[in-house]
């Protein structure tokens, strides 16, 4: 690959990457809120 | 909402997009409107949804007439968050049915033995309605109408929660078995099992930048419409998803997470295993003359050839899990298509579920009959271009311009932080408010040539045929819209913002 492709590629994928771990971690790591909430997966049957 | 945005896009369009708009040329157009539009318009979007919800609304007519109330103008510029999921699910229902039809092709070993021309050959016999490869008749419409009638009755039935639960394991076997091809693309060789090219080929054409495009009204338009299209922006969907989450639920965190996992999987993934793989197999100009019409056929053409290398057993297995987990990512795009009608329809006119649902069904049968039928005079193609990036971009304009400028940046920066779980950088009030629309208004206008040069294109009277009836779902949309509105008219003036 030439250097300029090389450079496009790896930085626009670190970044992506980065970001998408990063908030990824955010979303699992987030406290749950009270209940009622707007989600019902996580609600007693 | 990640389920929803990781779809067939991804996969087959982004890569089509960047090899039609010249790869290089394409991606540094598409990285930045991701960044000024495709984050914001995700914020704001969940934000409008939230706000009309709370006001008992599920659609984007009745969303925006909420945000101003005083004009009538808003509620008619609403009618994009429904048309677009009617024209994209008319095709993307199509598209869904090839994976359908591909599972079935994997099992029956028809690619064995096939060269790569062969196999790109193929997809073109079986997009022509009145060819069988199997022995059904009409067996593309078969395949596409079971499609639609899986999809329908899953709205029906109320099953999307089912089938989201199931794409939560789905999605990482996806994205699993898309990281498996993407080392294969990346590590193809010239030389071996009939590849013509280096995987690093096609990687170069994608990367290797060309400035001179960023001039390019139509390059432009199609990276802001391959955003709006992969993040599901400009389509009203996500208003409608957004209208049921609770003021003091977050929605800045989940709009960053579902985003940037589907740029994860476009720009990591996506771009690592069409482009590489067909130019690998194909070289450059026979991939570049392939995306010419029915562009997204193109994963279609070139995978099962690369599958075959493997041996017939592996091969199979390969399709059927490839194929079957980009069904499963389309099947939770083209479900959230059906929910912003449904929801209109529920909202304003108190349809039932089910009803609400075999309409949607029978709305994209209909409109999906041309795009069928008349695939490859290029209907398919141009219901994509108008529905599927055009319109997206005109109703994202709007909606940001009612957003910053009408509804205000005060409320609507207080809305999208309401209940956020993480801290919105305050830069973001700011390229809302400025550089989104100003941006959104340059490709817009930048492209007016393009659109122009399109309209005059020679082409076949059937694509003519596809332009009146968007037109005429447009203009029926509205009417439904007029209806609805004096139905409830007192009632909506009386509420305030």
């Amino acid at each position: 690959m030439n250097t300029s492709a090389l450079i496009l590629m790896l930085s626009s994928v670190g970044i992506v990457t980065f970001a998408t771990a990063y908030f990824f971690f955010r979303v699992v790591t987030a406290k749950p809120k009270p209940e009622p909430d707007s989600y019902t997966d996580n609600d007693p049957v | 909402m990640a389920g929803n945005a990781v779809g067939l896009g991804n996969f087959l369009r982004f890569p089509v997009q960047a090899v039609q708009n010249g790869g290089g040329a394409f991606i540094i157009p598409y990285l930045v409107c991701f960044l000024l539009m495709g984050i914001p318009l995700l914020w704001v979007e969940w934000a409008m949804g939230r706000f009309g919800g709370r006001h008992g609304h599920h659609s984007t007519p009745f969303i925006m007439h909420q945000m101003d109330p005083r004009r009538a103008l808003w509620k008619y510029i609403g009618v994009f968050g429904i048309f677009t999921n009617l024209a994209v699910a008319a095709y993307y229902c199509y598209l869904e049915s090839w994976t359908l039809s591909y599972i079935w092709h994997s099992i029956a070993g028809t690619f064995i033995g096939q060269s790569a021309d062969q196999v790109a050959g193929f997809f073109s016999t079986y997009v022509d309605v009145g060819v069988s490869t199997t022995g059904i008749p009409y067996e593309a419409v078969v395949f596409w109408i079971l499609c639609l009638a899986l999809n329908t009755w899953i709205l029906a039935k109320g099953l999307s929660g089912g089938v989201e639960k199931v794409a939560k394991i789905g999605m990482p076997l996806l994205i699993l078995f898309g990281v498996i091809l993407a080392i294969r693309g990346v590590t193809l060789t010239a030389g071996e099992n009939g590849a013509i090219n280096d995987g690093t080929v096609g990687l170069n054409f994608l990367w290797t930048p060309d400035y001179s495009a960023m001039w390019s009204g139509k390059v432009w338009l199609a990276a802001a419409g391959q955003i709006f299209f992969t993040l599901s922006v400009g389509m009203g969907t996500i208003q409608c998803y957004a209208s049921y989450v609770r003021k003091k639920d977050d929605i800045a965190l989940n709009a960053m997470s579902a985003g940037w996992m589907n740029e994860f999987v476009e720009v990591v993934l996506g771009a690592a295993v069409i482009i590489p793989i067909s130019i690998g197999y194909l070289g450059i100009d026979k991939v570049v003359e392939l995306t010419k019409t029915g562009g997204l056929g193109l994963g279609f053409k070139t995978l099962p050839y690369l599958f075959t290398q493997w041996g017939p057993v592996l091969a199979a297995v390969a399709g059927v899990c490839w194929f079957g987990l980009l069904f499963f990512a389309g099947v939770t795009s083209s479900l959230a298509m059906g929910t912003p009608i449904m929801g209109f329809l529920k909202d304003e006119f108190g349809w039932k579920h089910k009803n609400a649902a075999w309409f949607f069904g029978g709305v994209v049968f209909l409109l999906g009959l041309p795009c069928v039928f008349w695939f490859s005079e290029g209907v398919f193609d141009e219901f994509d271009y108008w529905a599927g990036t055009v319109s997206l971009v005109v109703f994202a304009l709007f909606e940001i311009i009612l957003f910053a400028w009408i509804f205000g940046m005060d409320k609507g920066w207080n809305e999208i932080n309401a209940g956020a779980d993480i801290k919105v950088p305050v830069i973001f009030r700011y390229i809302i408010q400025y550089i989104t629309p100003l941006f959104l208004i340059g490709v817009f206008i930048g492209s007016l040539p393009a659109i122009w040069e399109k309209m005059n294109e020679d082409v076949p009277w059937q694509v003519w045929v596809g332009r009146v009836i968007l037109l005429g779902v447009f203009f029926i949309t509205s009417w439904f819209v007029y209806v609805a509105y004096q139905k409830r008219r007192k009632q909506l003036d009386t509420v305030k913002p």
